[in-house]
């Protein structure tokens, strides 16, 4: 059993909800990186989403851009992202590490030595926001096969057939996206999820994450009623952003904990 | 295969192309093939597109035989398909009133569309306004401050354009910031992507709809010059106008097909635009291509004198096309483009567009060393009214 699985497996013996922050990694620097990841773990954090920076991040929104452009200034590359797994994992091997970012930073380090490293990083699962099923069935498979779990996103307007797809070769959780446009957009339709995550289970058994607009303790609570785990990014990197390197951390903390409170009450 | 049936229905020119995008746009991608596939099998389609080609647009566009020019070469002969004379001054035109009246077939009532130096904005704002619907141009900030006039062409025919700050604020982080807008907007907008890149089917019916200007070619290099031309030749920076007289001519034989890239201040600089030339495969907007890249992945800013062959990615056909090698790309630096610019002005009374200058100095190079029966059919994609300042400033003048 992946480390993914046993944490939704565990996190639904005792019937609490998922909670995964987003971080870009290298932001503000690498340096703060793997304590700011340390820090949303102690503040409740269930499972780590950590972007590898990209410079032409399509489907973001300008935080996540902005965090992306302040890593890839201090020259922070995917084998660097590798590099901050392996230095969190000395601390943490329970945790389960998910890395999201664009295909061409895998494509040019090579496929097969991405996985392998990867792997061996301690890196748990992959999503890769531009490689829909059809592109991406060799990736899929040596990330299986290295035991990275390959995660794919679904948004309001997947069919029912692209559902049964990504069902059949992801694993992990799925990534249902809530609303239509980039991350951090500013209102997450909770009746669009109420609706659309019934359809999802009715195909999968896989644990489903909401993500894309959820902000606060409130809506992260309300998301949590329909969906297994809650994903919020924008949020944490705008706090990160307005914090500063000397605040980051602690301001980090104080953004989570109700919101884990919430999840748990 | 044929190599000229491709893409296959995924949007796969052999390993290139593709649908490489967030499952939030998948949708829409699919509804836009299906709507773009029932658009080419109605005839009333065809002659809504044909009717504005010929009325608004002006097509055929002539070939134009620079005998002058030529001569003093002294080799082959160099005949210009004037995509330059066309309404908007360049092919840009061709594509955006396809995408438009399909747009409107569709419902939409909103376009969208990148522009880099500003050509494929003023022919999507054109449409825009030619068929009553909203535009929204994003153009990266770099390329506002060096475009002012395009900038205010769009806003007098009725367009919003709107500065892009990300990235390196120019063409590719504009294509990214439309991208984001449709995955918002996706109900009530058409994206008008300006070249033969994107995800499918972008790059396929952009190469469609840009095909009149190959097509017309073969009926009138016969007429005018007696023969097919040993070669045809064209800039790439998206590849869009080289796509549109390429195409036609894949299934002819013996006739050469050479893209021209922009090698700025030369390969060896690193301050170019040639991802043919010297980058290598991997995904960006969409598709899989040529990119210019560095050891991470990261897309690099480029450089050419021409704005609209600044563009870190190539059409996924053209990837292909030279791999198969059915067709050759070479790069041409900013001196050669700006020299072969005032000679066509000197020796034809044309003034070509920066872009354009780039293929007519490929020719330029090649004609002395061919005998001189021998035909360069050279793709003259734009005029060069747009460029005024960038050479004046080339020239250490002040306009």
């Amino acid at each position: 059993m992946s480390r993914i699985q046993a944490r939704f497996e565990m996190l639904r013996q005792s019937k609490r909800k998922a909670l995964i922050p987003y971080i870009t990694a290298g932001d503000p620097t690498p340096a703060l990186t793997v304590p700011l990841m340390r820090a949303l773990v102690e503040a409740g954090a269930d499972i780590l989403e950590l972007g590898v920076p990209f410079s032409d991040p399509m489907a973001d929104g300008p935080v996540i851009q902005r965090s992306g452009e302040r890593a890839l200034k201090q020259g922070v590359g995917l084998r660097d992202v590798l590099g901050l797994v392996r230095d969190f994992r000395r601390g943490d091997t329970q945790t389960p590490l998910v890395l999201m970012g664009y295909a061409n930073p895998i494509e040019a380090m090579g496929v097969e030595t991405f996985v392998r490293e990867a792997g061996a990083a301690g890196v748990d699962g992959v999503i890769v926001v531009d490689y829909p099923p059809e592109e991406c069935a060799q990736f899929t498979e040596l990330a299986r096969r290295a035991g990275i779990d390959p995660i794919f996103l679904l948004a309001p307007t997947s069919t029912e057939r692209r559902i049964q797809e990504v069902a059949r070769i992801g694993s992990g959780y799925l990534y249902y996206v809530s609303l239509r446009g980039v991350t951090g957009a500013a209102h997450i339709d909770l009746a669009d999820v109420a609706a659309h995550l019934p359809k999802i289970r009715a195909v999968t058994r896989l644990p489903i994450g909401v993500g894309f607009g959820i902000r606060d303790a409130e809506s992260a609570r309300r998301v949590a009623q329909a969906a297994d785990a809650v994903v919020i990014g924008s949020r944490i990197i705008q706090e990160i952003e307005e914090a500063g390197a000397g605040q980051a951390v602690a301001r980090v903390k104080t953004l989570l904990r109700p919101i884990r409170e919430a999840l748990d009450a | 295969m044929r190599i000229h049936d491709l893409p296959d229905a995924r949007g796969h020119f052999g390993p290139y192309g593709g649908v490489f995008v967030a499952e939030t746009l998948t949708h829409a991608l699919e509804q836009l093939l299906a709507a773009y596939q029932q658009a080419r099998r109605d005839p009333a389609f065809e002659a809504e597109f044909r009717y504005d080609l010929k009325h608004y647009v002006g097509r055929p566009s002539p070939v134009y035989h620079a005998k002058r020019w030529s001569q003093v070469l002294g080799g082959a002969q160099i005949y210009l398909k004037r995509e330059d004379l066309n309404h908007t001054g360049a092919h840009k035109i061709n594509n955006t009133i396809g995408q438009a009246l399909l747009a409107r077939r569709m419902g939409k009532s909103r376009v969208i569309a990148e522009t880099g130096a500003g050509m494929h904005g003023v022919a999507a704002a054109t449409v825009a306004a030619r068929y009553g619907m909203q535009c929204v141009v994003y153009m990266g900030s770099e390329d506002i401050q060096r475009q002012a006039q395009n900038v205010y062409r769009m806003k007098l025919l009725g367009a919003t354009v709107v500065p892009v700050e990300s990235g390196s604020r120019t063409l590719k982080d504009a294509l990214n910031e439309a991208m984001r807008d449709w995955v918002t907007h996706i109900d009530a907008t058409f994206y008008i992507l300006g070249t033969v890149a994107g995800p499918h089917p972008y790059p396929m019916m952009v190469r469609d709809f840009q095909s009149v200007i190959g097509e017309e070619c073969k009926q009138q290099m016969p007429e005018l010059a007696g023969r097919q031309p040993d070669a045809v030749i064209a800039c790439v920076g998206g590849g869009s106008n080289a796509m549109g007289i390429f195409y036609p001519y894949i299934e002819v034989e013996g006739v050469r097909l050479i893209g021209v890239e922009a090698a700025g201040e030369g390969l060896a600089s690193g301050r170019h635009a040639a991802s043919l030339c010297a980058g290598k495969p991997g995904v960006l907007h969409g598709n899989r291509t040529y990119l210019l890249q560095d050891a991470n992945g990261q897309i690099l800013e480029t450089h050419s004198v021409s704005a609209g062959l600044d563009y870190p990615g190539v059409g996924p056909e053209h990837a292909w096309l030279k791999d198969a090698g059915r067709a050759e790309y070479v790069a041409v630096t900013d001196v050669d483009a700006l020299r072969a610019f005032s000679d066509l002005c000197h020796y034809e009374g044309i003034i070509p567009a920066l872009e354009s200058a780039h293929a007519v100095a490929y020719a330029a190079q090649i004609a002395p060393g061919m005998p001189k029966d021998r035909i360069l059919l050279v793709n003259l994609s734009g005029r060069g009214d747009k460029d005024m300042q960038t050479v004046a400033e080339r020239a250490g003048l002040k306009l």
